[in-house]
């Protein structure tokens, strides 16, 4: 089989062509900006340093890659057969193995360097000037500001990109798979430090843009800090296989001027004041329904489906269900205290009683489960914590 | 791949008495088959049916990512196919693929008669079947196969249902035959050797199958350990990796990571011993540096059982952990750095030829160190924040794997198969396979380390619309790759049926007992020790 390479450059000669033109379509494909080859553009002086050192490193294993494969490729043309070479007969050599071993070292070492000055300050969570603590939940990001004016505003961030662009039923919009509903809103220039958690399974809160990627683990807290300095939108996502939804349930992130987030904070404030229901508060059914049916969109609709028929067995249909149908303090304190070893969280910890009372309500009422039940809040106060 | 059944009467010779000890006739004859050719056979058609198997899931990812929006699967079905795609590929392809190497070669390059222990070497092999069967079938129980990606983390694989079961219960059995077939391996080339085949003699695949059957024998009661955790965890109440009851979530990903990295190594070594056959071979020289190459392969099984957290860089790991884990990484490219300068030095002022195996082997250097490269910028801590879990993960283990693992065994095939069946295969298909297939490859991999730059998650079934082109063209490039492989089953199908028949030695360059044997090698071989002798050797000297 020796002799039959006649053709063997043929071949190659082929394949180079076609990867140069299709080298040559990317390269003008570039121009079009959709063809994004680097990290995104960092707004904080960690996530600048970071781009720094992986435009060193990718430039320097490039040069490693075309060094050893320029020797190789000299090797491929001239040490041919074909050409007449013939073998040489060597085969060791202790100062060159020694040689390749010690300089790899030496250079990694090098490396090291750099890689751990900027590790430490990645992990220097100290001095921050607010603190936000993050919840990952299936499939959503809570957020609650736990220091400074803020203190205490609380909300769910879900995405808002409508069903209908995910089934191709309509255009996608701009930021598709990219928008939710409340954005986390912070100052520019302050340290931000995040806590994050979760109540389900493991998430990870990810935005390239301030280089941050922290795992939020059910039962524990993890930390992690930015500081932006340039005002803007940045928008992340989960970054942790985390089931179903996985793949929608992205960040977004406001930097705003200190002046704006003082605005913000106290619209926030203002907001939380007036939605807070009144405790004792008589809903008619029609009311229930109509707040449930909004609860249910957001928070229930991804498992059980808007048409309450679920995706059987993982998420059970509740249309017709015994749960839905029976007893509603059962009904009530699954809602509250979620199924464990399962997707079905905890709502309690992330609707009030308002929202839990009219959501199960709704599920009642809704579809074929025509109980005509109502459901107070002041039901949902004396259920909690049973 | 197989025909040795018809051969045996041609045994002539020495082995001529032994003849009639062939198979029982009939499909009984492969179930009860103890000889390590025809298990290396029933081990390489294992393995290439998972992998199409495995591939065809592959071509439902990428069919679901070539463009923006949910088209053809559902999310929780995107999730049982990467799941299933990974679990299949690494547990039914990759590695059965080259333990079906080790059963053909290892007794043939090490002069024994057949593997030590020639009927736990039959049930290791029947064990995989089951565990298959446990793997696909989970996609038709109820709830669906597992949907956690092939890593397995709870608490998500606690809320999984039947099908999560089934991928443990696999886990297991695939973990029983490994540790079995390692015995077997490390006892035959231990206890097995013919006179004069000393250790620093043997043919560098054998030793890299030494340090792999070790890595197997540590690392996958490991695997069965946090497997066997989870399930007590799902259905007898345990806490292992439950907060809520006193224990830890990343628990789990630390043992399975124990278990994980040195996988990677299991599935790369016996992959460097292939190509460390077959580019010698075709370069006319001996292997550079045999000495330096056995060392390094000891230093990176060693190694690779102290690297694990680097997967775990985001988990919130303390920052010397961190540290000491960045560190032992860099040190783990030193022995790999050296196989790499080893293996081009071997080729130096040599006289090359390009056949296939050549080629395939040129392939795995090539895409091999692009991964390695794309690894060493993973290991940074800092920077990993940015790259860990997108598609330039994907990207950096698809070189590393693919290239390092299936372009290995394939020059391994193309090197050894007239050898096996007694014919020369169609080099100019086998050249257009190698062709299609690096191209291709590039094409479906090369644009996904953008993506991860970029910002794109793994493991997503839908993205935001600025990675639709990426995506399109990695799709493109993903199909054709898969297709590109159907020509390897022709050219194997082809060579089965008939063609020019081989000669002793087919190749000029190689080296080594095996190439001492007729072609088709008889059904047994070596049944009295052969007399090394310094023109047997492998590329030792």
């Amino acid at each position: 089989m020796t002799k039959d390479t006649s053709n063997q450059f043929a071949g190659l000669k082929t394949v180079l062509t076609v990867l140069l033109a299709g080298s040559l379509a990317i390269f003008a494909g570039v121009a079009q900006a959709e063809w994004k080859l680097n990290l995104q553009e960092p707004v904080t002086d960690l996530a600048r340093r970071i781009y720094d050192l992986h435009t060193f490193l990718t430039i320097f294993v490039t040069i490693i890659f075309v060094g050893v494969f320029g020797v190789l490729g000299y090797s491929l043309v001239m040490h041919t057969r074909k050409r007449g070479h013939k073998a040489a007969d060597f085969h060791d050599n202790l100062t060159v193995e020694i040689l390749w071993t010690l300089i790899p070292a030496v250079i990694l070492v090098a490396i090291a360097v750099p890689a751990t000055i900027a590790l430490v300050n990645q992990r220097d969570t100290s001095k921050a000037d607010m603190t936000i603590k993050v919840t990952g939940y299936q499939w959503k990001w809570g957020y609650e500001y736990m220091s400074g004016d803020a203190t205490g505003i609380k909300f769910i961030s879900v995405l808002s990109t409508p069903r209908a662009q995910i089934e191709n039923k309509e255009a996608k919009g701009e930021n598709y798979l990219l928008e939710v509903d409340r954005h986390l809103v912070v100052p520019v220039n302050k340290k931000v430090r995040i806590l994050t958690t979760a109540t389900d399974v493991i998430h990870n809160w990810s935005v390239p843009a301030f280089a941050v990627k922290t795992d939020a683990v059910p039962g524990f807290v993890r930390d992690a800090w930015f500081k932006a300095d340039k005002e803007g939108t940045y928008r992340g996502q989960c970054s942790e296989l985390c089931g179903k939804d996985h793949g929608f349930m992205p960040i977004v992130v406001d930097v705003v001027s200190e002046a704006k987030y003082a605005e913000w904070v106290a619209a926030q404030q203002k907001e939380m004041a007036a939605a807070a229901d009144d405790p004792n508060k008589v809903f008619t059914l029609d009311e229930l329904v109509k707040r449930g049916e909004k609860v249910y969109t957001t928070n229930c609709a991804g498992c059980h489906q808007p048409t309450g028929k679920g995706v059987p067995p993982a998420f059970p249909a509740l249309d017709g269900s015994a749960i839905v149908k029976g007893p509603k303090e059962r009904h009530l304190a699954i809602v509250i205290n979620g199924k464990p070893g399962t997707a079905m969280a905890a709502f309690g910890a992330q609707l009030n009683d308002a929202d839990i009372a009219s959501v199960v309500a709704y599920e009642r009422n809704a579809w074929s489960n025509k109980l005509n039940d109502v459901i107070q809040p002041a039901e949902v106060k004396a259920l909690r914590g049973k | 791949m197989q025909a040795s059944h018809d051969t045996h009467d041609h045994a002539h010779g020495d082995h001529g008495d032994h003849a009639h000890h062939g198979r029982a006739p009939g499909l009984m004859g492969w179930f009860t088959t103890t000889n390590h050719k025809d298990i290396g056979t029933m081990y390489l058609w294992f393995s290439f049916v998972m992998f199409l198997v495995g591939g065809a899931m592959s071509l439902v990812i990428r069919g679901e990512l070539f463009a923006p929006g949910l088209q053809y699967v559902s999310p929780e079905f995107y999730n049982q196919m990467l799941t299933l795609h990974a679990l299949i590929m690494v547990f039914g392809a990759i590695m059965p693929a080259f333990v079906g190497f080790a059963n053909w070669m290892i007794p043939m390059m090490v002069g024994a008669p057949d593997m030590a222990f020639a009927r736990m070497n039959n049930w290791s092999f029947w064990l995989l079947p089951p565990a298959a069967i446990l793997l696909t079938g989970s996609l038709f129980v109820p709830g669906g196969a597992a949907g956690t990606g092939w890593t397995l983390y709870p608490p998500l694989s606690v809320q999984m249902g039947l099908g999560m079961d089934m991928a443990i219960f696999a886990v297991h059995i695939l973990g029983m035959s490994s540790i079995m077939g390692s015995i077997n391996i490390i006892t035959t080339i231990l206890n097995m050797r013919a006179p004069g085949m000393t250790l620093m003699r043997m043919p560098m695949f054998c030793w890299t199958w030494l340090v792999t059957a070790f890595l197997l024998i540590a690392s996958m009661p490991i695997l069965a350990g946090a497997v066997t955790m989870l399930l007590t965890d799902r259905h007898f109440g345990t806490s292992f990796f439950n907060a809520a009851g006193g224990g830890d979530p990343v628990l789990f990903q630390h043992i399975f990571w124990f278990f994980g990295h040195p996988e990677v190594y299991i599935i790369a070594l016996p992959a460097f011993g292939v190509v460390s056959h077959v580019i010698p071979a075709f370069s006319r020289k001996h292997l550079f540096g045999y000495t330096s190459m056995v060392y390094a392969i000891a230093a990176i099984g060693l190694i690779s059982f102290f690297v694990w957290a680097h997967h775990m860089y985001v988990t919130g790991i303390p920052l010397t952990g961190q540290l000491y884990f960045m560190y032992a990484t860099l040190l783990i490219a030193v022995p790999t750095g050296v196989k790499v300068f080893n293996w081009i030095t071997t080729m130096w002022r040599g006289e090359l030829t390009f056949e296939t195996p050549m080629l395939f082997a040129l392939g795995f250097l090539f895409l091999f160190t692009v991964g390695g490269l794309t690894g060493l910028v993973l290991a940074i801590t800092a920077v990993d924040i940015q790259l860990q879990d997108t598609y330039y993960v994907v990207a950096h283990f698809h070189y590393v794997m693919v290239a390092g693992a299936l372009f290995s065994a394939y020059a391994g095939a193309y090197f050894w198969l007239p050898k096996w069946t007694g014919r020369m295969y169609d080099e100019a298909l086998g050249k257009v396979h190698f062709w299609t297939s690096i191209v291709f490859f590039n094409v479906a991999f090369f644009p996904q380390h953008f993506l991860g730059l970029a910002g794109m998650p793994r493991r997503i079934p839908d993205y935001a619309t600025q990675f639709t082109d990426f995506n399109a063209v990695s799709s493109i490039g993903a199909f054709g790759f898969g297709f590109s492989q159907l020509i390897f089953l022709w050219v194997v199908l082809k060579n089965i049926k008939g063609g020019e028949a081989a000669p002793v030695k087919p190749w000029d360059g190689a080296t080594g007992l095996e190439w001492t044997l007729p072609s088709p090698v008889p059904y047994h071989t070596f049944e009295d020790p052969p007399v090394i002798t310094e023109e047997h050797l492998a590329a030792a000297h």
